[in-house]
């Protein structure tokens, strides 16, 4: 039956008879029902949301750039941009400066303390965001963790206002996408050769010298997918950015979600969720290519 | 000049280890804290907790009390069990066809396939409720089993890919040359081999549907509430203390289940390769 029927979707055929070509040609089609669903569920919407940015308005019947000019010609547009980019570099900065060293003390760390890290570091990941989002309400809040302690020590005699700040904010953030920048940096770190950080040593390298000439450089690829993760998830951390940041904190996640379900003005919305989009895989492409350069720099 | 050098290793050590420091008690102390004060006595959410007390934990099992929370959990679990269980079954297939696939169209698919990593999920989120309201759908749970698919096949489809990727071509072949069809190679031989892969995958989908926002938030409705929603709703206007007892129960399910995995497949391990 084989051999008098052409070649068969499932490629039921033998390599003696060509089937190893065939049965190639054959396999692509089993990515099909997944391509079908994207392009209906995915692509489809995502075409739909720059169609509808496209009309004046919130009934969506009069095409037009009317929505567009609003948004570019408004300052506070710019703001809200730039006020999102500045959370995530923000958070990013703050992630690496407590998180690097956090990976070093790990590379350092016996088998058996790395097993412990490692746990530490990976469950924050199986916990909500909004979990890890409430945490940081009971902490900075009023009658929080922070005020308390600095009320008893006597430091402060009015409660802090921490919560609707920026920086408190970006203190939460940092803890929220923390495993998100230490498990790419440890990864790479693990796989560097040992014998480099001793050779600098031995050639007279102080330990300040070799983390910024040896170990930094040759965890740069760690470090940017580390940096890339982190940024993408906390400029769109809608969750936290509402509840820690509060409604007087405007970031384009806020703003999409009051132009779509508060205002119902659908065109707007699209419009500030293209720019989300724009903005965050703008930075996020330019972060990449400086990995590639670093990575090429680094084993060039 | 060695004295210099203690001095430097010295400042090495202290500021390193200090950050080290700060970043662990980061980590560890506001899921330490958020797990103390849900056994408080008192009405409300400070710290340190006053008394001992499961009030939160016996408000919020109780069934009549915290209706909406156990619809919420029922339905998060619904819709994480069949958009995992549509995920492994489009995802591994689409892996099978085009993770060993050099041609450029395929490596456009995968490219494709794996866009919603990096795409802002709200972005997603809002198109997907213009497009299903625009086509004229009500808002139902299926619809977010579509938008958590969507969001958590990329998971599933690089761990398979990755399976796949690290096996050997030969086994295939010999196989086959064996006389081994291509439906019979695939069930005895491929399959069990990737099959780690394909529950790495389908765990790390099933756990970010659970924890998906920004798809829920605009694709599910007072009847399709959703857990994340719902105590993001808890804590949005005034603080409901069963928040925190919904975050303790959270909390140990987290820490039992990295226990298991841990034991089962070594996850850590996992990670750190």
């Amino acid at each position: 039956m084989r051999t008098m029927t052409p070649p068969s979707p499932d490629g039921a055929t033998s390599p003696a008879d060509g089937g190893g070509k065939r049965s190639v040609t054959a396999e692509w089609q089993l990515a099909l029902p997944l391509a079908l669903a994207f392009a209906s569920i995915f692509l489809a919407p995502l075409l739909m949301l720059v169609g509808v940015s496209f009309f004046n308005d919130d009934k969506i019947s009069q095409p037009g750039f009317g929505q567009w000019a609003k948004f570019l010609g408004d300052p506070f547009s710019y703001k809200v941009i730039a006020d999102t980019m500045l959370l995530g570099v923000k958070t990013v900065g703050a992630t690496i400066l407590i998180g690097y060293p956090l990976a070093l003390v790990y590379l350092d760390a016996s088998p058996r303390v790395q097993k412990v890290l490692i746990f530490v570091i990976v469950m924050p990941l199986l916990l909500s965001v909004v979990v890890r989002t409430f945490a940081w309400i009971v902490v900075l809040g009023r009658e929080g963790v922070v005020n308390t302690v600095l009320m008893q020590l006597g430091i402060i005699s009015e409660p802090l206002r921490l919560l609707q700040t920026e920086l408190g904010l970006v203190i939460s953030l940092t803890q929220i996408e923390m495993p998100l920048m230490l498990l790419p940096l440890i990864s790479v770190m693990s796989r560097l050769d040992p014998n480099l950080r001793d050779a600098s040593a031995a050639l007279g390298a102080s330990r300040w010298r070799t983390l910024f000439t040896v170990i930094v450089p040759l965890s740069m690829p760690g470090l940017v997918a580390g940096c890339l993760l982190v940024f993408a998830s906390s400029t769109t951390a809608f969750i936290s950015q509402s509840v820690i940041g509060g409604v007087r904190l405007i970031y384009l996640p806020l703003l999409i979600w009051q132009q779509s379900l508060v205002v119902f003005n659908w065109p707007f919305a699209a419009v500030v969720s293209i720019a989300l989009l724009i903005s965050v895989l703008t930075v996020v492409s330019a972060l990449s290519w400086l990995g590639r350069r670093s990575g090429g720099y680094v084993h060039g | 000049m060695g004295r210099r050098r203690s001095l430097g290793d010295i400042s090495y050590g202290v500021v390193i280890w200090t950050l080290a420091t700060i970043a662990l008690f980061i980590i560890v102390a506001p899921v330490v804290i958020v797990l103390t004060t849900s056994f408080t006595e008192g009405r409300s959410l400070k710290f340190p907790p006053t008394g001992f007390s499961l009030q939160w934990y016996e408000a919020l099992f109780d069934p009549s009390k915290s209706r909406q929370i156990h619809r919420a959990v029922s339905n998060s679990l619904e819709v994480a069990a069949w958009s995992t269980g549509f995920g492994v079954l489009l995802g591994s297939m689409a892996a099978l066809g085009i993770a060993r696939n050099r041609h450029r169209l395929a490596r456009v698919a995968d490219g494709f396939f794996l866009s919603p990593l990096v795409l802002p999920g709200l972005t997603f989120g809002l198109a997907s409720l213009m497009y299903f309201t625009l086509i004229g759908f009500r808002p139902s749970l299926n619809l977010i089993i579509a938008g958590h698919m969507i969001v958590t096949v990329p998971f599933i489809l690089r761990t398979t890919s990755a399976s796949l990727s690290q096996l050997d071509p030969a086994l295939n072949d010999s196989s086959q040359s064996l006389g081994a069809s291509w439906f019979y190679t695939l069930r005895r031989v491929t399959l069990p081999l990737i099959a780690p892969g394909i529950f790495a995958g389908a765990f790390l989908a099933f756990m970010a549907s659970i924890d998906n926002v920004p798809v829920s938030l605009f694709l599910s409705t007072a009847r399709t509430d959703m857990l994340p929603i719902r105590m993001w709703g808890m804590m949005e206007s005034t603080l409901d203390p069963r928040i925190a007892a919904v975050s303790g129960v959270l909390i140990t399910a987290a820490f039992l289940l990295m226990l298991v995995m841990e034991w089962t497949v070594g996850l850590t391990r996992r990670m750190r390769d």
